[in-house]
């Protein structure tokens, strides 16, 4: 009774301060939303926005479909065995000439190139020697004689493969794959299959920088953290000068120590080392070198704030135990910094892979990383296509990375290092 | 609730409004060209007469070319460059895609004023500039003569350096094997002609510099990395003016190409563009140009307002382009990718 009581006074009261509870919750996410909201709308409008834009051309194949479009449409049900019948060359025929008439046949050919060498120059001497609309039933004819390349099956078919909207060309291009003349995949021609190789050379350098700049880092950040407040901070001077220094600088500081005539072969000669200058720029080397040094405050903060937070007591405790030093070491304090490892290398690695300006500079021709690739395709020749489909290789590759990246470290420091 | 949609709405009225304010903006004439020595010589003798001549503002940029950048411009909408300066493959790739204006040469002197190669429906001719042989005069003791004595190196031992990438490399490894300037575009067009190329090129290749932007060569040859390299014409003029070098160069087999000036599509500063290309096409203008660097012009009577002295050293003087080849861009168009993939190739062994 007494409870029957309680719940009748009190309902009508508890109902509404739920509820009014939940509002005010609800309005204090709100304005929670209303203040991230710039920052999320900035990240839309200049990271995944442009991402997606990014995946997007890797994949988008308007330009045959929109400059030819009643021979896409005539080609839709050809077989692809043999030369088109007679509807296809006259479907041609006048595509060719109201693109001639409104100026964008050089959109197609550009695409149309890109699948058949040579094709750009088909498509501009048939514009410009096709005077008027062939008569009726002689279209194959007329374009065969104006160029011969119309009776052949391959010039057919790289229309048909690039008529759109999508396409996979891009993205098997950049994986040295093509189509051939009967739409099978198989691997590209010898001499224009390098997107492998240039992949493989990125990930090695990148790795072997990561690598470098742990074995260089790593001392220089123990240092830090066991010297006293007052030399471990002069000492930090020392490694943010560089970091805040214009990557552009110190990439042409290392030109000038490296070069043949440089401060380094100088140097080697002067002290009887060497007789000929080495050649240690415009190389490998001279790029893992550059590379390392650029990178190598990336390595030395984490790993310095990682090992900050260790407590000499533990290496104490371990030797009072009986540990001897490398076994303290080993044991309990290298498994402490691992986190900053992780971090250090991830992060030394990813900015490795997407380097640019320092292999432009102080790289030969064969130590070119894949941005350089992306950058010329942007650029230079305007093959937005392809340089977007190594950029989706490249991100893909890379969140691959980081996710295997994740699970592990997640996975060591579950158990911080230790056996349980 | 209502906060939220105030604060919405406040961050709508933000963007459209930054997006308005940068539309409708209206802005002086704003021409770009190359930057570095060339462009403050520009600077001294086009942009700020030109200025006092017309008596209306305007501004200068640099920019490192691509035919990307000028199709976000155009296509973005909004474009903020009026007159750019473009090579000569950009003026063919634009022109195809409807990028720039059309000429119209009744307002700027008309088309008989210049020499027909700088004339185009797209754009005007405003430099005609050569990749020379560069050597450094202090350190060869024999004159180099010609890009067959580049590939010597049992004459003239050192390193080398070239353009990266297979423009000017593969005509110029075949100009050294023995073909003659005005074939090497029929012989490149044939798979023999390239494989000659390369085959040309393994024979040094170890010895090779590449460089990537125009300053690099003149500093190569400064700091003695390499003993001759490909480089701009102007660039080692520059470099003996300004900074008292001994620099040679041979304009034997010597590339060239023609600058032009455009007019981006919808520039709304139409006007003033036709004004200013009137102005830098006229031939005393052009000749204060060459006089302060070393770059051929387009006006057909710009020549006959020099000296002698300065004549000799442009590429268009008649013992300078007697032996020179243009650079062909109806081969580079269709050719680049291919030939950028297998020249990468061929790096990479």
């Amino acid at each position: 009774m007494a409870e029957a009581f309680l719940t009748s006074a009190d309902a009508p009261t508890e109902v509404p301060l739920k509820r009014r509870l939940k509002r005010a919750e609800r309005a204090r996410q709100f304005k929670a939303l209303a203040l991230v909201l710039p920052c999320l709308l900035f990240l839309l409008f200049t990271f995944l926005g442009p991402i997606a834009g990014m995946l997007w051309r890797s994949v988008d194949d308007w330009e045959v479909g929109r400059v030819l479009p009643h021979t896409v449409a005539a080609l839709a049900d050809w077989d692809g065995k043999d030369v088109p019948d007679e509807k296809a060359f006259a479907a041609l025929a006048d595509d060719i000439q109201a693109a001639r008439a409104s100026g964008t046949a050089a959109i197609a050919s550009k695409r149309l190139n890109y699948a058949l060498n040579g094709f750009r120059t088909i498509l501009a001497s048939t514009a410009r020697n096709l005077k008027s609309a062939p008569e009726a039933g002689t279209a194959k004819e007329t374009l065969g004689k104006i160029n011969p390349a119309w009776r052949e099956r391959a010039t057919w078919a790289a229309i048909k493969g690039a008529s759109g909207p999508m396409t996979s060309f891009y993205l098997l291009a950049a994986l040295d794959l093509t189509r051939n003349v009967d739409g099978a995949i198989v691997a590209a021609a010898p001499d224009q299959a390098i997107y492998r190789d240039v992949f493989a050379r990125t990930f090695a350098i990148s790795f072997g920088v990561s690598v470098l700049c742990l074995i260089l880092g790593f001392p220089v950040a123990y240092l830090l953290a066991a010297l006293p407040p007052g030399r471990s901070n002069l000492l930090m001077i020392f490694v943010l000068l560089p970091f805040w220094t214009s990557l552009l600088v110190r990439t042409c500081a290392w030109i000038v120590l490296l070069q043949k005539e440089g401060v380094v072969n100088d140097c080697l000669r002067w002290l009887g080392i060497v007789d000929e200058p080495l050649r240690l720029v415009y190389n490998r080397f001279g790029v893992v070198v550059a590379m390392t040094h650029v990178l190598l405050p990336f390595m030395i903060l984490p790993l310095y704030s990682s090992m900050k937070a260790i407590s000499p007591a533990y290496m104490r405790a371990a030797a009072s135990l009986g540990a001897s030093p490398v076994t303290a070491f080993l044991r309990i304090y290298l498994p402490q910094t691992l986190p900053g490892i992780g971090a250090g290398c991830l992060l030394v690695f990813i900015l490795a892979l997407g380097y640019y300006i320092t292999p432009a500079l102080v790289g030969g021709a064969a130590d070119q990383m894949i941005s350089y690739f992306i950058a010329n395709y942007t650029t230079e020749t305007a093959n937005w296509g392809l340089a977007s489909a190594l950029g989706t290789l490249l991100l893909l590759a890379t969140l691959l990375l980081a996710v295997v990246y994740g699970k592990l470290v997640h996975g060591q420091q579950v158990t911080g290092g230790m056996k349980n | 609730m209502p906060k939220l949609k105030i604060a919405l709405g406040f961050a709508a009225t933000f963007t459209a409004g930054i997006a308005l304010a940068t539309a409708t903006q209206a802005r002086d004439l704003t021409v770009v060209s190359w930057g570095g020595a060339y462009q403050d010589a520009q600077k001294k003798v086009y942009f700020e007469p030109f200025k006092k001549a017309a008596g209306s503002p305007m501004n200068d940029e640099s920019w490192d070319g691509g035919i990307g950048v000028l199709r976000a411009k155009v296509q973005g909408g909004a474009a903020t460059w009026d007159v750019v300066q473009v090579e000569s493959d950009e003026l063919a790739v634009g022109c195809e895609e409807g990028l720039f204006e059309k000429i119209e040469y009744s307002k700027i002197g008309g088309e008989a004023a210049y020499l027909p190669p700088a004339v185009d429906p797209c754009g005007i001719g405003a430099i005609v500039y050569d990749f020379v042989l560069g050597y450094d005069k202090d350190k060869l003791k024999e004159a180099p003569t010609s890009w067959a004595d580049f590939f010597d190196t049992r004459k003239y031992p050192g390193k080398r350096s070239l353009r990266q990438g297979p423009k000017t490399t593969l005509e110029i490894a075949l100009i050294a094997d023995g073909i003659a300037p005005k074939d090497v575009y029929k012989v490149l067009a044939t798979d023999e002609g390239i494989e000659r190329a390369f085959k040309k090129l393994d024979t040094i290749k170890t010895d090779i510099v590449w460089w990537k932007a125009g300053a690099q060569p003149p500093q190569l040859l400064a700091s003695g990395e390499v003993a001759m390299t490909s480089v701009y014409n102007g660039r080692i003029d520059a470099a003996n003016k300004s900074e008292k070098k001994n620099f040679g160069m041979v304009w034997n087999g010597a590339l060239y190409t023609i600058d032009s000036w455009v007019i981006l599509k919808g520039s709304p500063n139409k006007d003033a563009a036709y004004k200013f290309l009137d102005f830098v096409g006229k031939a005393e203008n052009q000749a204060k140009l060459s006089e302060t660097i070393a770059y051929g012009t387009s006006n057909k009577d710009a020549a006959a307002h020099l000296q002698p002295a300065v004549l000799k050293d442009l590429p268009t003087a008649p013992d300078n382009i007697k032996n020179a080849v243009e650079i062909n861009v109806a081969f580079w168009l269709e050719n680049i990718d291919r030939l950028t993939e297998r020249f990468n190739k061929w790096a990479a062994k």
